[in-house]
């Protein structure tokens, strides 16, 4: 039986028992439409009705800044590598974010692995919670296919009402039913009203946010490399980086020399990065291979919706809006989508509408 | 915790066996691994580190056959390269690599040769270009073509003299701007291509230079009827990790630094922004 049963108020009973041995970590309020992912010790801590965190938990996988190696230039140019992992669950995590570790996974499981990547992520414990509606407008899950979940956790809760129940689908997911002795076996009834739930869903997410086929995704961006939207975006984006930085399947970085005060040790370290900064693809000659904002907007939207499909087969988009979210120039990714396939006369209004992919995942 | 595995940032120690001033601005510097070869394919590049400085990808100037030690040529234009220029013989660097998609040597294997050269462009293309000298049987007729800025920027003149005097190779070369005294060609690089002579079925144009160099030099080529899946091209950019992953290099949906940086103009051609 894959299915398990948890009572509702046993919630802070899996909490207290995963704390026994690791960090746990869920998202947290933090003010009015503000949740993060923070150590909780207790149960009462967690948000499970969030909407996407400000930043993803891509934070566990690759912080913000994570040390490679550290040095002592007495002992000449040698280097001792460093590979830092901590043992954490991840609790809370919805079908977007899920969807972005696993894009994650995907880049840094390719030769040449990364090592500092797959420490980290061996170490951690997913635990992902279903949404049974959308959160906010600038989401666009069912685009992608990320509204229900496609696997990447080791459990994973739905919320039946009454209580929650638990697919399991990993060993690791299994160690955490058979030793918290928290759960019971789940009924066919409960099965039942698990897929009612979905029933139901199938209904919220009827037919795609943006009137186009997941399929023609790749053939609206082959179309579009010198549209007009670009343009815009060029006069309106303002080069931040916050949405790269919040975007869950965004991982490019620089690596940085950082010396002591005693001038002789210190640490070499990567640091997340954005192909929004204007020197990001600048090269010691002074040329700049992405000048002009509109240009890397345009790289971004291309990394998410084009390139990804003939090296990894998916969208790394997942749908999560935060790009949107946090924009300050309010570029809005689902807008920008629209935009593009107005101008290529692309527009199919019941896009998503009837069909199996839920059940079925896309081929490109 | 910390843990140690096997790190991709992993450096090894190279030590600098001598330091040469080439130009003004360029120095190279002979660099021996202790106990190994590099083992680079001509138009791999290294990431050089230095602690407390950083890293920064260098192509090898060197050809594989020349063994014991490889070349780096090094223009000052940064931090690292400004640290670098100040080393000397003995001092130590970090390496990693060889990294990327070099020449494919084996396939060149037969068949004609046409080296198109602007600028730093000579730096990576002179391992190839040494290989093929040394292997100088394995391949048909070699034309090298060489252009840059003014005549005082030229580097390796004693090579380039010595490869002027084979018979075996044709050589030509050209600077935009001359000086009293110059004697050569004045022109861009593109203004020697029309003269080579070439049967283009049989021949590998191989161009190396600035980004702005390939499109010029591409259309020359293509005027001489060489197949796109024969003009390769060698593209700069910041290839920061090495290692496919940081996306400081990337190129449409290539990575410069693990794809690349060698490619087909057959291949890059349809790729937004790569030339």
């Amino acid at each position: 039986m894959q299915y398990n049963l948890l009572n509702k108020n046993q919630l802070n009973d899996l909490i207290s028992f995963l704390a026994r041995e690791q960090k746990v970590v869920a998202p947290v309020a933090q003010g009015l439409n503000n949740y993060a992912f923070t150590e909780i010790k207790n149960g009462i801590q967690a948000t499970l009705n969030y909407i996407p965190t400000t930043l993803p938990p891509k934070k566990y996988f690759m912080p913000q800044r994570e040390t490679l190696a550290t040095y002592d230039t007495t002992q000449g140019q040698n280097m001792d590598p460093v590979v830092e992992h901590e043992k954490v669950a991840l609790f809370g995590v919805h079908t977007c974010d899920l969807a972005g570790i696993q894009c994650l996974n995907m880049v840094f499981s390719e030769k040449p692995k990364d090592q500092n990547y797959l420490a980290r992520k061996n170490a951690i414990t997913i635990i992902g919670y279903e949404c049974n509606a959308y959160c906010d407008r600038f989401a666009s899950c069912r685009l992608v296919h990320n509204h229900t979940p496609n696997g990447g956790y080791d459990l994973f809760m739905t919320n039946l009402g009454d209580k929650f129940i638990l697919h399991v689908n990993t060993p690791a997911g299994e160690k955490i039913i058979e030793r918290s002795h928290l759960f019971s076996l789940a009924a066919k009834a409960d099965l039942a009203a698990l897929e009612r739930l979905r029933q139901k869903k199938r209904e919220i997410f009827e037919k795609n946010e943006i009137p186009i086929e997941h399929e023609k995704i790749p053939e609206l961006f082959d179309k579009s490399y010198q549209s007009k939207v670009w343009a815009d975006l060029d006069k309106r984006c303002v080069a931040c980086g916050n949405c790269t930085n919040v975007c869950p399947s965004c991982y490019c970085f620089d690596v940085i020399d950082e010396p002591n005060l005693d001038l002789t040790t210190g640490r070499r370290y990567r640091q997340w990065d954005s192909c929004q900064n204007e020197t990001f693809a600048k090269v010691a000659g002074g040329e700049n291979f992405r000048k002009e904002r509109g240009a890397r907007q345009r790289h971004r939207y291309y990394r998410k919706f084009r390139f990804p499909i003939e090296k990894f087969s998916r969208f790394f988009c997942t749908g999560c809006g935060r790009c949107s979210r946090a924009c300050m120039a309010k570029i809005d990714l689902k807008e920008t989508l629209v935009s593009l396939i107005k101008e290529q006369g692309m527009e199919n209004p019941n896009a998503g509408r009837q069909s199996t992919i839920a059940e079925k995942p896309a081929t490109f | 915790m910390n843990m140690n595995t096997k790190s991709p940032y992993q450096i090894k120690i190279g030590k600098i066996l001598s330091v040469k001033q080439m130009t003004s601005m360029e120095k190279m510097f002979e660099i021996a691994l202790p106990g190994e070869d590099l083992s680079h394919a001509p138009g791999q590049f290294v990431e050089v580190s230095l602690l407390g400085i950083g890293e920064a990808p260098l192509s090898v100037s060197s050809s594989p056959t020349k063994q014991g030690s490889f070349e780096l040529v090094v223009r000052k234009v940064g931090k690292l390269t400004g640290a670098l220029h100040k080393l000397k013989a003995g001092d130590e660097v970090g390496i990693r690599g060889p990294f990327g998609q070099g020449f494919p040597v084996r396939i060149l294997e037969g068949n004609d040769l046409l080296f198109v050269a602007g600028g730093l462009g000579i730096v990576p293309l002179r391992s190839l270009i040494n290989f093929v000298i040394g292997n100088r049987k394995n391949f048909g007729k070699v034309d090298i073509l060489l252009g840059c800025r003014n005549p005082k920027e030229m580097l390796f003149h004693e090579e380039l003299a010595g490869w002027k005097e084979r018979l075996d190779v044709n050589f030509n070369c050209t600077v935009d701007k001359a000086d009293p005294d110059w004697k050569g060609n004045v022109g861009l690089i593109t203004s020697l291509i029309p003269g080579v002579t070439l049967d283009s079925e049989r021949t590998f144009a191989v161009v190396v230079g600035p980004p702005i160099m390939y499109k010029f030099v591409i259309m020359k080529l293509l005027d001489k009827n060489i197949p796109e899946r024969q003009i390769l091209i060698s593209l700069e950019r910041h290839m920061k990790c090495g290692l496919g992953k940081c996306g400081h290099c990337q190129i449409g949906n290539t990575y410069c630094c693990q794809d690349g940086p060698v490619f087909t103009y057959e291949k890059v051609k349809a790729i937004g922004g790569a030339i």
